[in-house]
């Protein structure tokens, strides 16, 4: 295959000749990897809250500090005014309102019985969510204090209680960048991968060279095969970049077989070069082009598992998810990472992975044409 | 009169939805002859090129280029044709040495016969010193005596030049011209649109073609004869003003 040997030959040169490619293949990874899995945490600290006291008391007092020192929060005020507080909610300082209201220690005392009132503020759902989720269970934690104190317990207690101890397997400290970081990579590979495919055909249209390469007799599987090899290895390259600096940044050391990872990836960087020269097809122009990848990249990585979880989507975008390329990488990614999965065991995906090369590339070589 | 035709076109029509580029064309081209192609911006030139090179489908109508058949054979025809885009169509990014080996070997050149394809052109072109930088760094006239030899690199029947001279000096469109003169004098059919009178005088035989259609076909001199016209500029003024459709 001289063809293809002169094909290759002039890609590379093309490539290594290019400063923005070089730059996007070494600058991507470290910029995505080394600052991405600090940002991207789903632990929330630092909820501010704001506490609107209208009691006064020894037990409001101890909430407040008990809190305060729970180290998720940030008190913002300490007042006792509601409207003042609400303001604070409305203006974003604060996230969390708690109302204690008046008498709460003496309804507690003497009634066995006290309400207390939350205001979440749902403009960033996701902290409101765990925000109020913190606060009630250390209003708990505050209860069963309280309760503690109050009662002698008896030796059988009249209620039985179920203690649930848990313990994170395949991260045990629950660590998010384990969890992150190999996301991260796989979206690197998959941008790479089709990005730079499609720009470079589309570029040979703008310029006006793929013209010149149509009406020479070279046959169009040959001229592709020299546009999809060179993306192909630049993205395993990309794919070990970010492995060496997970493993240094992270100390993230895949439990399973590094090569399996790479088997998928070969499989999977297939597909997603299918995608890059469908969309090269589809486009007259390198704009297009990058509208389009990037119109797919955004549903792509959205739906693809990383930030949220696939289980807790309605039934139409997990079956969508069945169709996303990027879900199955991910999956392998986190599977081969934290569990040590084998090839075995990521048959499926694999197979998947397989389908979408087929489909895809199948799909792209019947539209492109050398003749219209 | 039975002479050696290595393009044969009968009423080649191609139709873009209703509007149609070009209407039913029929004319032939003989080994060796250098035939000009011209028509005012959009009479449908380039599209009944990019046709005959096999980069555009036929609406209808029969050619045979270079032997082959434009339905059956395209990839064919291919190997014995060579393109010079109005794009300027050689590798910025690549040098002189490079964009020779690259369209030399997708073309199966060895690497022989590419080694001493790349001296003889070098010399040829005066470009010994230039050889090995990158072909953004030429002049836009060396950048086309540059195409034209790599659309030559694997010494096709017939070259197809698409406005080969737009924007360069006269000098160095007259050494364009002696270029072509060279390669219609080894046998290679020279095939080139052009939009300078001048250059159609230097044709063998000139077409010109008006609203997709082609409205007079001879030698430079019998057309002046014909249209009663001291200048090709004056027979092209004379067709091109019957043109309904503009740019």
């Amino acid at each position: 295959m001289r063809i293809l040997r002169i094909l290759l030959e002039k890609e590379f040169r093309q490539i290594f000749r290019n400063p923005a490619i070089l730059r996007i293949i070494f600058m991507m990874p470290a910029v995505q990897l080394l600052i991405l899995p600090l940002a991207a945490d789903y632990e929330i600290k630092n909820v501010n809250i704001c506490v609107v006291d209208f009691d006064h008391s020894t037990y409001s007092t101890r909430l407040v500090n008990k809190i305060k020192a729970s180290g998720y929060f940030n008190l913002v005020d300490y007042t006792e005014s509601y409207d003042k507080a609400l303001d604070y909610v409305e203006h974003d300082q604060a996230d969390l309102l708690l109302q204690i209201p008046p008498l709460f220690e003496r309804q507690l005392i003497k009634e066995d019985n006290a309400s207390l009132f939350m205001v979440l503020n749902a403009i960033n759902g996701v902290k409101a969510n765990l925000g109020g989720a913190y606060l009630r269970s250390i209003i708990n934690d505050f209860n069963s204090d309280v309760r503690l104190e109050w009662i002698q317990l008896p030796r059988l207690n009249p209620q039985p209680m179920i203690q649930v101890s848990s313990i994170n397997w395949f991260n045990p400290q629950m660590n998010y960048q384990i969890f992150m970081v190999p996301g991260i990579l796989v979206i690197l590979v998959t941008m790479v991968g089709s990005f730079l495919a499609a720009l470079n055909i589309v570029k040979e249209k703008e310029v006006g060279t793929i013209e010149q390469i149509n009406v020479t007799p070279i046959h169009k599987y040959v001229f592709i095969l020299g546009k999809l090899i060179p993306f192909w290895i630049l993205g395993l390259v990309i794919l070990t970049i970010g492995l060496i600096l997970s493993r240094i940044f992270y100390g993230i050391n895949p439990v399973g077989n590094v090569l399996t990872i790479y088997v998928f990836a070969a499989i999977y960087l297939m597909g997603i070069l299918g995608l890059g020269l469908l969309v090269s097809t589809y486009s007259q122009t390198q704009q297009q082009a990058m509208l389009i990848s990037f119109f797919l990249m955004m549903i792509f990585i959205l739906l693809g598992g990383l930030y949220t979880s696939i289980d807790s989507m309605p039934m139409w975008a997990q079956i969508f998810t069945k169709f996303n390329p990027v879900t199955y990488f991910i999956d392998v990614m986190r599977m081969v990472v934290l569990k040590g999965s084998s090839l075995y065991d990521i048959r499926f995906h694999l197979l998947a992975a397989a389908a979408f090369g087929v489909v895809l590339n199948s799909w792209a070589v019947i539209n492109y044409k050398k003749r219209n | 009169m039975m002479e050696d035709k290595v393009i044969s076109v009968e009423q080649l029509t191609k139709r873009f939805g209703s509007f149609t580029a070009v209407d039913s064309i029929s004319f032939s081209v003989s080994r060796g002859e250098i035939f000009g192609f011209l028509g005012a911006n959009g009479a449908g030139k380039t599209t009944a090129m990019r046709m005959l090179c096999g980069l555009s489908f036929p609406t209808s109508g029969k050619a045979i280029v270079a032997g082959f058949d434009l339905y059956n054979d395209p990839e064919k025809i291919k190997k014995n044709i060579g393109y010079m885009s109005q794009k300027f169509s050689l590798y910025e990014d690549l040098t002189i040495r490079e964009n020779i080996r690259f369209y030399g070997g997708i073309y199966g050149l060895t690497d022989g016969q590419i080694k001493s394809k790349t001296e003889f052109m070098v010399q040829h072109l005066h470009l010994e010193d230039q050889v090995d930088k990158l072909v953004k760094s030429l002049p836009l006239g060396w950048k086309q005596k540059l195409s034209f030899s790599v659309a030559m690199v694997h010494q096709p029947k017939i070259v197809f030049l698409d406005e080969p001279t737009g924007g360069v000096d006269p000098v160095t469109r007259r050494e364009f011209w002696t270029m072509i003169y060279e390669a219609a004098h080894e046998g290679t059919t020279v095939f080139v649109t052009t939009h300078y009178m001048d250059e159609a005088e230097y044709c063998d035989r000139v077409s010109i073609m008006v609203d997709g259609r082609i409205d007079a076909l001879d030698a430079p001199s019998e057309l002046k004869k014909k249209f009663n016209a001291s200048t090709m500029e004056e027979v092209f003024v004379q067709l091109a003003r019957k043109a309904k459709r503009g740019d």
